[in-house]
């Protein structure tokens, strides 16, 4: 998998291309617009993830050139004007994602591979750790044949963890993925807490071989050990 | 009091002293004047009468008015007086069948070895009718006076007030969100300095009301940045190195004061985005659905809360403004109340003609509906809460001239009425 960041903020993409390749993944840098243009003139890439709010702001005309070329690749923004409208923008012009900075690193990745599993023809709709399958199409959990009865948002749930495995998720970021942005100010996430507890023990029931692990205050880790 | 009615009230006033003051003057001057030409008539009489006397002293006989003016009377040498005295005194006058004011000369003269005591007469005037005479006189004087100054002012000062009351209506009429202040031109210096400073003042307010409005924007744009560069480092460092509770507990407390940080973040960029109006786009939004969709997204908060909803929707509610707007505004009251409310709570929400209304169980006070809505306006103290939620709720109501209200009842109410 190939993935392309466009960032002017060195930091930033530092970090962002750390992140995906520690997960594998084939990523390549570009930091303005000549140097963006370039790339996608001569490579392709299964996920562009473009900042708009590059300087002078080309970032815009990027993804209007990136779309009248009829690349492949899908196309996530990343932007610092989080304005319900904006996103809109940026979805008619042709984006198949939008994401508003600050973001964590859990929720591009999730949002990375759920583009990935749409735009690639011959990918598939099932995930698999140790005994789990999850469907991402079907939305529904099972083991060796035997399905797992989950609630919607422990399905949610699960996927996120699943697309993050291996990797801390913070519990904020679990959170706005699964129920929504108007979650920050309430009741401190506590309840996120009885979400788990009972997937948790549904995925031990089933003997999955999956674990969810609470590390203290900041967040979980689903791991296949 | 209006300004035209002040100087009139003022003037009336002042008028009525200085006739006052002059109608006494003026009376007692005219007086003297009448005395003094009664008297002088008097003494003509008295002068011819002598001359008379001198050629006719059957005249010496004439000890009655009757039909004359004058009378004689002999008189004695102790009782002689030969002074000239004016008195005022009555007669009956015949016509009149009244006792009447006349002007009395008594005088004495010595003829033909004895002395003589005189007395002439003439009318005076009444003094009572010629008060009243005066008295009205100066009253219709003074109700003309008050009559042309009250239309002088109606007609000429509202002229020249004209370009004040203009400025007036504007400032009584100005919002910093349309800032449009149209003065009236105006010969007079005071108004054209009012207007001068008005216009300049309006404007430096705008221009600092603006800057600052940009000025919280891009802060809250600039600060996007190193918020996600420090959320992503401290997540990554949770990751990958072990650490002890002590370290966890101190990179907890970072990594939620600075999603706190990012929280506030946003809600000041939508804030400043909703003030600049930069939500376009209107349609018809269906209350209900959203407010049913809220409470379904809300779900699991509510029953871990254990906080118990009933919804009553005795109206379809549609409304015409931006969706996303919509959205927020109605999770937000929601949230709030969720917030706000304890374990075994519950909320009422009640769905009526162009009305939402959100009642919730909290703390058992009224709060400050004044400071309610205001910005971080912590009277309903949560650890969480950035106090920005109902600032939203309301700057988006007065975007779409939506009626917010708080009232308290043993719960707490908020309620929505949608204009249009």
């Amino acid at each position: 998998m190939k993935i392309l960041v466009i960032e002017d903020e060195p930091e930033i993409r530092k970090d962002i291309v750390k992140f995906f390749a520690e997960e594998n993944y084939i990523v390549e840098q570009a930091e303005d617009y000549h140097t963006a243009r370039e790339k996608i003139g001569v490579y392709e890439y299964d996920c562009i993830l473009l900042d708009i709010g590059l300087p002078g702001g080309d970032g815009l005309s990027l993804l209007q050139e990136l779309k009248s070329e009829n690349k492949n690749g899908g196309v996530i923004i990343v932007s610092a004007r989080s304005s319900l409208d904006d996103r809109v923008t940026g979805l008619n012009l042709g984006a198949d994602d939008y994401l508003s900075k600050p973001f964590h690193m859990a929720e591009l990745h999730a949002r990375v591979k759920s583009l990935i599993r749409r735009k690639s023809h011959h990918g598939s709709s099932i995930i698999d750790i140790n005994e789990l399958r999850l469907d991402t199409e079907q939305r529904t959990a099972s083991v060796n044949g035997t399905e797992i009865q989950l609630n919607r948002k422990e399905f949610d749930v699960l996927l996120y963890l699943a697309a993050n495995k291996n990797r801390l998720v913070n519990k904020s970021a679990l959170a706005e993925h699964v129920w929504g942005d108007h979650i920050d100010e309430v009741n401190s996430f506590d309840f996120i807490y009885s979400q788990i507890k009972n997937l948790r023990k549904k995925l031990k029931d089933h003997h999955t071989g999956v674990e969810i692990h609470a590390i203290y205050g900041v967040g979980y880790k689903l791991t296949d050990q | 009091m209006k300004v035209l009615n002040y100087t009139t009230s003022y003037f009336a006033a002042i008028l009525l002293v200085i006739i006052t003051v002059w109608a006494g003057i003026f009376y007692y001057a005219m007086l003297d004047e009448i005395y003094d030409s009664i008297d002088d008539g008097l003494d003509n009489q008295k002068g011819l009468i002598l001359q008379k006397l001198a050629v006719d002293t059957s005249i010496l006989q004439k000890s009655g008015f009757d039909e004359g003016d004058y009378s004689i009377i002999k008189s004695v040498a102790p009782q002689y007086k030969a002074e000239d005295r004016y008195i005022d005194t009555m007669m009956f006058m015949q016509n009149e069948q009244d006792f009447e004011p006349i002007r009395m000369l008594q005088t004495g003269f010595y003829s033909h070895g004895n002395y003589y005591q005189m007395q002439v007469i003439t009318s005076m005037v009444e003094e009572d009718d010629l008060v009243k005479e005066l008295l009205y006189a100066l009253l219709w004087l003074y109700l003309g006076v008050i009559t042309i100054i009250l239309f002088l002012n109606n007609i000429l000062l509202k002229r020249i007030w004209g370009p004040f009351y203009h400025l007036l209506k504007q400032l009584k009429n100005f919002r910093l969100e349309e800032p449009e202040i149209e003065v009236k031109s105006t010969n007079i210096d005071e108004f054209r300095l009012l207007n001068e400073a008005v216009q300049k003042m309006v404007k430096s307010n705008i221009s600092s009301y603006i800057s600052q409005k940009h000025f919280i924007e891009n802060a809250a744009h600039e600060l996007q940045t190193p918020l996600s560069i420090s959320l992503n480092k401290l997540e990554a460092l949770a990751e990958t190195v072990q650490l002890t509770e002590k370290e966890s507990e101190l990179l907890v407390s970072v990594l939620n004061n600075l999603e706190r940080l990012t929280r506030l973040n946003k809600s000041l960029l939508l804030l400043s985005k909703i003030e600049n109006r930069q939500f376009l786009s209107e349609e018809q939004v269906q209350i209900n659905a959203l407010v049913r969709t809220s409470i379904a997204d809300f779900a699991d908060q509510l029953e871990y809360s254990e906080i118990s909803v009933s919804l009553v929707e005795k109206n379809t509610v549609d409304v015409l403004m931006n969706r996303d707007l919509a959205v927020v505004m109605i999770n937000n009251l929601i949230k709030n109340a969720i917030v706000h409310n304890y374990r075994g709570g519950n909320i009422q929400i009640l769905i009526a003609e162009r009305k939402l209304s959100i009642t919730n169980t909290g703390k058992n006070e009224e709060l400050n509906s004044g400071l309610m809505f205001t910005r971080f306006n912590k009277t309903r103290q949560s650890e969480t809460s950035i106090g920005l939620g109902l600032a939203i709720v309301k700057a988006i109501a007065e975007l779409f001239n939506f009626d917010i209200s708080y009232t308290y009842n043993d719960e707490h109410i908020f309620s929505v009425i949608f204009g249009n």
